[in-house]
């Protein structure tokens, strides 16, 4: 399939569940649905360099902030709407990585791990320290009463966007994974010395890569103040947010952008379900275990159990 | 802003005093990460592990906290050459290590702190000692004795790893596991081994340094994370895998940090560390004092 279709036909299942989502009357299932989708556009982004290029980044939830923080601030200087907030946000976050990228993706990628966990850390202070966006206490992000398209509530406009988004994260993801980019990615991933003596230019490609992923995580934090009305710092620099974008890519399978999709859609959907039956705690937990237990005995995740499986139907 | 001589001879001892306590958190980070190439991003859930251990054994029996965690480090001795067994077995063996064994390591550090979480919840948690509210004032300085003693007893404990790191056969083994493997395998040397039992060690320091931070300051489940950025600045600025490093680092850190706290206000100095980090990483990767 090539890219063109495959993003007429994303964009086309997007529309088709954000009208037939319409006929849905439980809310509950709107805010648990746009939660899912943030972790599958955050999983697929988080892939773009994790898995394609083999460098992990542990500062999801610094990225995603940077996001959420963006819209924010603009809301507040200049009453921004969602329309500008979403590319202002993406553009930000983007700009981040490339920083991030540019300044430690030349060493070891154990350094490049270490300093995303750092950039989590000083740009929460930063942002605890920063009183026009409301500091340690918060800020109000008001939905607007009028929701525009014919919908009946605010969520709905939210759950719909999410979607969009989603499906553009997954399009850029395949567009990348098919391109001549993304096997240089992959020739890094493999064997980083082998890719740049054959000419691949290494540097290049990974903080390119860290810009796209980065810039698709903050895009995941764009419409979040609007869908809770109100954020904090603990709870947009949540560090669930950088567990779960490991965790899902993980478990779903690295390799194609359907692992992350698969991976998020199952975990996320899971810990909606525990986080209202149990605790929050109890499904953060649960992500931790299934994380290290993916990690160690089926380092593939689901994705490489259908590539076995496939083998095996091939050979027989 | 006018600086008195007392409060910049204050905010010095207390930076000292406080790097001190660093280096106790950091020289395993050191070990596993600098000599031995593994990246164990959750030592600083083995800190809080050590934390709560000693809280527990101080409430109920009022044992001194250092002495529990002296008294239990062959325990985390133990854990950690379990940890490192399944590490080496499910990455380092199968060359996974930098992805997936980063992976595993966050995994751990995330299931520790929710764990921890679960049973103690979020409530902050002290130990009582014998010497917490005691302060020493030599002129116009202030020796609070809650910081000495982790100082103290942490300057021993990193001049007795060099010490036993460079004058035994075990801790040269572990120095050559760093620079060439085969060569050491040539000699007679499982590397594995070797590594094994370093590893180890590094998480018996955690378990310590962990009781230094209860005695320090009050604890809860989350604070872990504060010390990630911490424990691998003062190594990478230390020049990776140099005890003495470490030392140099963890005293350069406690200083930014202790000079953060007196002159811009406490709620800035979580950024210090990690700023540090930052700049060291983009700068000068090989350290301030880099071989």
């Amino acid at each position: 399939m090539s890219n063109r279709v495959f993003a007429a036909a994303a964009f086309a299942i997007a529309l088709a569940i954000a009208a037939a989502s319409q006929l849905i009357t439980n809310e509950f299932f709107f805010s648990a649905a746009y939660t899912v989708l943030l972790y599958v556009i955050l999983a697929t982004a988080w892939n773009i360099l994790g898995g394609y290029t083999g460098y992990v980044n542990f500062g999801s939830a610094a990225f995603f902030a940077i996001g959420a923080y963006t819209t924010v601030a603009l809301f507040y200087a200049f009453k921004a709407p969602l329309f500008v907030t979403i590319p202002a946000g993406t553009a930000v976050a983007g700009l981040a990585g490339l920083g991030l990228g540019y300044l430690t993706l030349r060493l070891r990628g154990v350094f490049f791990a270490i300093a995303s966990l750092a950039l989590a850390v000083v740009l929460f202070t930063f942002v605890v320290n920063w009183d026009f966006v409301g500091g340690a206490r918060g800020a109000y992000v008001m939905q607007p009463a009028e929701v525009p398209f014919g919908l009946k509530r605010y969520i709905h406009l939210l759950f719909a966007i999410q979607v969009l988004l989603a499906a553009t994260a997954l399009v850029i993801a395949r567009a990348i994974e098919t391109s001549t980019f993304g096997r240089g990615l992959a020739a890094i991933r493999d064997d980083e010395l082998a890719a740049e003596s054959a000419g691949v230019p290494t540097l290049k490609l990974k903080i390119i890569s860290a810009t796209v992923s980065g810039a698709l995580m903050g895009m995941a934090g764009t419409t979040f103040p609007y869908y809770l009305s109100y954020i904090e710092p603990s709870s947009a620099f949540s560090l669930s947010y950088a567990v779960n974008s490991i965790a899902m890519p993980l478990i779903g399978g690295m390799m194609s952008w359907m692992g992350p999709l698969i991976g998020a859609v199952l975990l996320g959907t899971v810990q909606q379900l525990v986080q209202v039956t149990i605790s929050s705690a109890w499904n953060l937990l649960i992500v931790g275990v299934l994380l290290v237990l993916f990690v160690t005995l089926a380092p593939n995740g689901i994705m490489g159990w259908v590539e076995a499986w496939r083998q095996r139907q091939k050979n027989r | 802003m006018e600086i008195s001589t007392a409060l910049l001879l204050n905010a010095i001892i207390a930076g000292l005093l406080l790097g001190g306590f660093y280096a106790a958190v950091s020289v395993g980070i050191s070990i596993s990460f600098g000599m031995l190439d593994v990246v164990n991003i959750a030592h600083p859930g083995f800190i809080i592990l050590g934390s709560y251990i000693a809280y527990i054994v101080n409430t109920h029996f009022g044992v001194d906290p250092i002495a529990v965690s002296l008294l239990l480090s062959p325990l985390f001795f133990l854990l950690g050459m379990a940890l490192y067994r399944v590490y080496y077995l499910c990455f380092e063996k199968r060359g996974q290590e930098s992805l997936r064994g980063l992976a595993f390591f966050f995994g751990i550090l995330f299931i520790t702190e929710v764990a921890l979480i679960l049973i103690f919840g979020v409530d902050y948690r002290t130990v009582k000692t014998a010497y917490a509210d005691t302060t020493l004032r030599l002129g116009v300085v202030d020796f609070p004795l809650r910081l000495v003693v982790p100082f103290l007893v942490s300057m021993a404990m990193v001049v007795g790893i060099q010490l036993f790191l460079t004058h035994t056969f075990f801790g040269r083994a572990v120095l050559a596991v760093a620079q060439d493997q085969l060569a050491l395998r040539l000699m007679g040397v499982n590397p594995v081994r070797i590594k094994e039992l370093a590893f180890a060690l590094s998480i018996a320091t955690a378990g310590v340094a962990g009781a230094f931070l209860i005695v320090i300051q009050p604890v809860e489940p989350s604070i872990g994370r504060e010390y990630i950025g911490l424990v691998f600045a003062v190594c990478v600025l230390g020049g990776m895998g140099s005890i003495w490093g470490t030392l140099l680092g963890a005293f350069v850190l406690g200083l930014a940090e202790s000079f953060t706290s007196t002159f811009f206000g406490p709620s800035w100095a979580p950024a210090v560390s990690f700023g540090l980090l930052l700049f060291a990483l983009a700068f000068r990767p090989a350290g301030l004092f880099g071989r």
